[in-house]
Parts: C-alpha cells; sequence; structure tokens
C-alpha cells in the first residue's frame, strides 16, 4: 500500500512511478466526486512569495472543496518578510499554525530547505526555476486523461525548453513511462544538456527542432511554453526570439486525432485565440485538472486518503 | 667519481603531512584553499617537478600539519589523484590517496546566485557526481543546479 502521509514534495523526483499513479487515481476520484468534507478541522499554510493566479487559487479552490480552511498570504509584501525575517523563521512559525505548508518562493532550493526545517509536510507551489512538481502531475493527469495512457506517447516540447521548469520536471516525470521527447525552441532555448543526458539515462529518444512544423503529424501532445521575459538576463536576447513560435488553428489540421493541445499557462501570444475553440485545445481544462490533482496530494500527504 | 645528481632534494619534514602528485597548474590552488598563506609552519611547495605518473608534477610538504577530513576533501575537490602522505619523527605513518566524498558540504559555494544557499543562511551541500565523458560535477542539493570543477569556488 502506497503511503505519502507526512511526505513533502519538492521535487517530481521525490516521487516513485508508483506514487505518482496513486497520486492520479486519487485525483480521479475527486473528479468524479469533488465536494469531500474530509478536512474539516484541517488548516492549510499558504505562503506565496511570489505572485501566482493559477497555482495559488487551485489550492486554495482544491482545500475548500475538500472543507478545510486556509491561511497565509498571496504576497510577502503583508508579512514580517519586508522587516527582514528568514524564511526559516516564517516557516517555522507559519508551521505552528498549520497542518501542511503550500509554498511558492522566487529562490532556487528555497522549498527544498523549507522541507528541511519544517516539522509539517512542505508542498512546492515552485522554487524560483527550479521545480513546480504540482504542476508536473497535473500535467500527467490531463495526459493520461486525453490519451487513455501515460506509456510510450509522442510529446512535442514548444518554445523555451532552456528556462521552462515545467518543461523539465515534465520530461524527468514522462521518462518513467517510456515516452519520445520532440523538442522544438530557437538555438538560443535548447534544451539543457542535464536534462538530455537524463532522456539518455533513461534509454529514451530525443529529437530536436527548430521548425515548429516538424512536429505538428507526430505528436499526441504538444505542449507550448511562454517564452519568460523574466528569466532572461539580456533583455535583447528576449527580443529576438519572443515571437517564435505561434500557434494558429489552421496549423492543427494535419495533426493526429488524439492531439491536444497543453499549456501550463499564462500565455502572452504563443497562442492565438483561434485555437481556444478548437477541440484539440486542452489548456483551460489542464488548469482545471490542477485543481483534483491539489486535493489528491493534500488528502494524501495528511493521511486522509 | 660521484654520480651527477638528477633530482632537486627537499628537506625531509620530522612530522607533519606530504600532498604529492598535484598536477602543476594546480598546485598553487590546493596552497590556497588550504590556507597555507597563513600558517607559522614550514611549508615546501615545488612545482614542475619531473613525474612518471603525471609528467609535471607539484608537491606540498607542510611541517606539523595533520589535515581534516573537510580539509581532504578539498583536495580532492582540485586534485582528485593528489596523494597524501603524514609522517612521524621522520617514519611514513600512512600513505594513500585522497577520496572524493560522496557529498561535500558547507566548503564550495553554489555557482547559481538564486540559489537559497546564497541568499539565506543555509549551508551548501552538494552530490558529487559524474557527466556522461566521466568529468566530476557537483549537484546541488537544494536548487538542483549542476556545476563543472572549473565553476568551484571555496566558501
Amino acid at each position: 500500500m502506497i503511503n505519502l502521509k507526512g511526505r513533502s514534495l519538492v521535487s517530481i523526483t521525490d516521487y516513485s512511478k508508483e506514487e505518482i499513479l496513486r497520486i492520479l487515481d486519487i485525483a480521479e476520484e475527486f473528479e468524479d466526486n469533488q465536494r469531500q468534507n474530509i478536512l474539516n478541522g484541517y488548516v492549510i499554510g499558504s505562503l506565496f512569495f511570489e505572485p501566482s493566479t493559477r497555482t495559488r487559487l487551485s489550492f486554495e479552490s482544491a482545500v475548500q472543496y475538500l472543507g478545510g480552511s486556509i491561511i497565509g498570504f498571496a504576497s510577502p509584501d503583508v508579512s514580517s518578510v519586508t522587516k527582514g525575517e528568514s524564511l526559516k523563521d516564517t516557516i517555522l512559525t507559519v508551521s505552528n499554525y498549520s497542518d501542511l505548508i503550500v509554498m511558492r518562493n522566487p529562490l532556487d532550493g528555497s522549498a527544498r530547505y523549507a522541507s528541511e526545517v519544517s516539522p509539517v509536510p512542505i508542498l512546492n507551489a515552485g522554487d524560483g526555476a527550479n521545480q513546480h512538481p504540482t504542476q508536473c502531475l497535473l500535467d500527467l493527469y490531463s495526459i493520461r486523461k486525453t490519451q487513455g495512457t501515460l506509456d510510450n506517447i509522442h510529446i512535442a516540447m514548444v518554445g523555451d525548453l532552456k528556462y521552462g521548469r515545467t518543461v523539465h520536471s515534465l520530461v524527468q516525470a514522462l521518462s518513467l513511462f517510456g515516452a519520445t521527447f520532440h523538442f522544438v525552441s530557437p538555438d538560443s532555448l535548447k534544451m539543457p544538456s542535464s536534462v538530455k543526458t537524463w532522456v539518455k539515462n533513461a534509454n529514451l529518444e530525443y529529437h530536436q527542432y527548430t521548425d515548429f512544423m516538424d512536429v505538428m503529424p507526430i505528436a499526441d501532445i504538444l505542449y507550448m511554453t511562454r517564452i519568460q521575459g523574466e528569466r532572461f538576463p539580456d533583455p535583447l536576447e528576449y527580443e529576438k526570439v519572443k515571437n517564435a513560435y505561434i500557434l494558429e488553428n489552421s496549423m492543427l489540421e494535419n495533426t493526429k486525432d488524439n492531439l491536444k493541445v497543453l499549456h501550463p499557462l499564462p500565455r502572452v501570444n504563443e497562442l492565438n485565440e483561434d485555437v481556444d475553440d478548437n477541440p484539440k485545445a486542452y489548456y483551460f481544462q489542464q488548469a482545471k485538472n490542477g485543481v483534483y490533482v491539489r486535493q489528491a496530494l493534500i488528502a494524501a500527504i495528511l493521511g486522509l486518503k | 667519481m660521484k654520480n651527477k645528481r638528477t633530482e632537486l632534494k627537499v628537506s625531509a619534514i620530522r612530522n607533519g603531512t606530504v600532498i604529492d602528485h598535484i598536477p602543476s597548474e594546480v598546485v598553487y590552488q590546493v596552497f590556497g584553499i588550504l590556507n597555507l598563506d597563513q600558517t607559522n609552519s614550514q611549508v615546501y611547495l615545488g612545482t614542475n617537478l619531473d613525474s612518471k605518473k603525471l609528467g609535471k608534477k607539484g608537491i606540498i610538504k607542510i611541517s606539523d600539519k595533520f589535515f581534516k577530513d573537510e580539509e581532504i576533501s578539498k583536495i580532492a575537490l582540485v586534485a582528485p589523484n593528489a596523494t597524501l602522505i603524514e609522517i612521524n619523527d621522520y617514519d611514513v605513518t600512512k600513505k594513500g590517496n585522497v577520496h572524493l566524498p560522496e557529498n561535500v558540504d558547507k566548503i564550495v559555494k553554489c555557482i547559481n546566485p538564486k540559489c537559497v544557499t546564497n541568499n539565506q543562511n543555509v549551508p551548501t551541500s552538494f552530490k558529487v557526481t559524474e557527466d556522461h565523458k566521466g568529468n566530476m560535477k557537483l549537484f546541488c542539493k537544494y536548487c538542483e543546479k549542476t556545476m563543472a570543477k572549473d565553476n568551484i569556488e571555496f566558501n
């Protein structure tokens, strides 16, 4: 029996294949029956040191569908962080008031550190450019839901593969299931060699492209990403590549019937709005799946499922 | 007729440590990371000495000094094939290669300026790994970035 009670989730590699599948199965239960009053009397700490729409609100929504309470802040401006309080002290304080802490923080590795000092489990809601494991789990959930399986899919990842943390985690996770990877990016935003080594070590294949259209006929999943201006050290470099890949509805004509377009959102201009009405567009449903997956994680970590 | 001497003799030390088989190009780095410029002990430093194993090598002899594991880890990170010889009353009492530890804690700085260890009071911690070419790398336990040997900076 898989038991995740008391376990922090910092990096997607903290969980085994079986543990990932367990979370997805529990999420499926919540999709069928979302309102379950199992968190009655529990308090969840929610510490967002950086802005977020989907992640923060879907965590709040998950807690409330389960009948729990949530405390915390959506911006460090309203906390003692502005007085220079250390991360350790903030975590130790909030752990006195809650059963589990959800945290987003701009520093890489802050979630691992928080999990070491905290007496209650930490759910990493994004630590800088490093990890965003709950996004990864909702991506996996969306892939399994739309393809019927996670095994041996062809996934095309498009855009910022260098700085995009979601694609790095997703490669690591899908490597457990035997995927074939198609990486589409400008030369300056190619997948880092450490991630490609990960694929090689799993004895899987990857292919690299600069032309978007090359992957259209072969992909089961088209995973679009935003080219993130805020991650570029040089603004000129950003200007050069920001419009490199824009998906338009007409480009989906000769694609597989089972293809679904995913995007972690927010989008800027890389997904034209005329794609939204195409049945192959799945990104808003994907964001909705985030609530089920976060319900599953909270319930499993608190030992309630 | 006496044989002509073909090597430079450096005085033996009575008590202390000899670090041998240091690649010549890192001998000053080893000297620096062990803070030997601040010691009051006698220190001999040789570089570009002939070596069958390395071609050219460096050697450092320090009187009355025996290194702790943490210091030996530092040597291993920059000179993984160095030999460490401990001398007591002119006798070799211990001799062996330095070993790369599995983990390197506290002594190395993370290269990532956004790593939590560079912004909060958190000691660094790295796992020693290799890339597919067999080059030693340090993997930061916190930010999960991998650092090459050339980027190692000591705290």
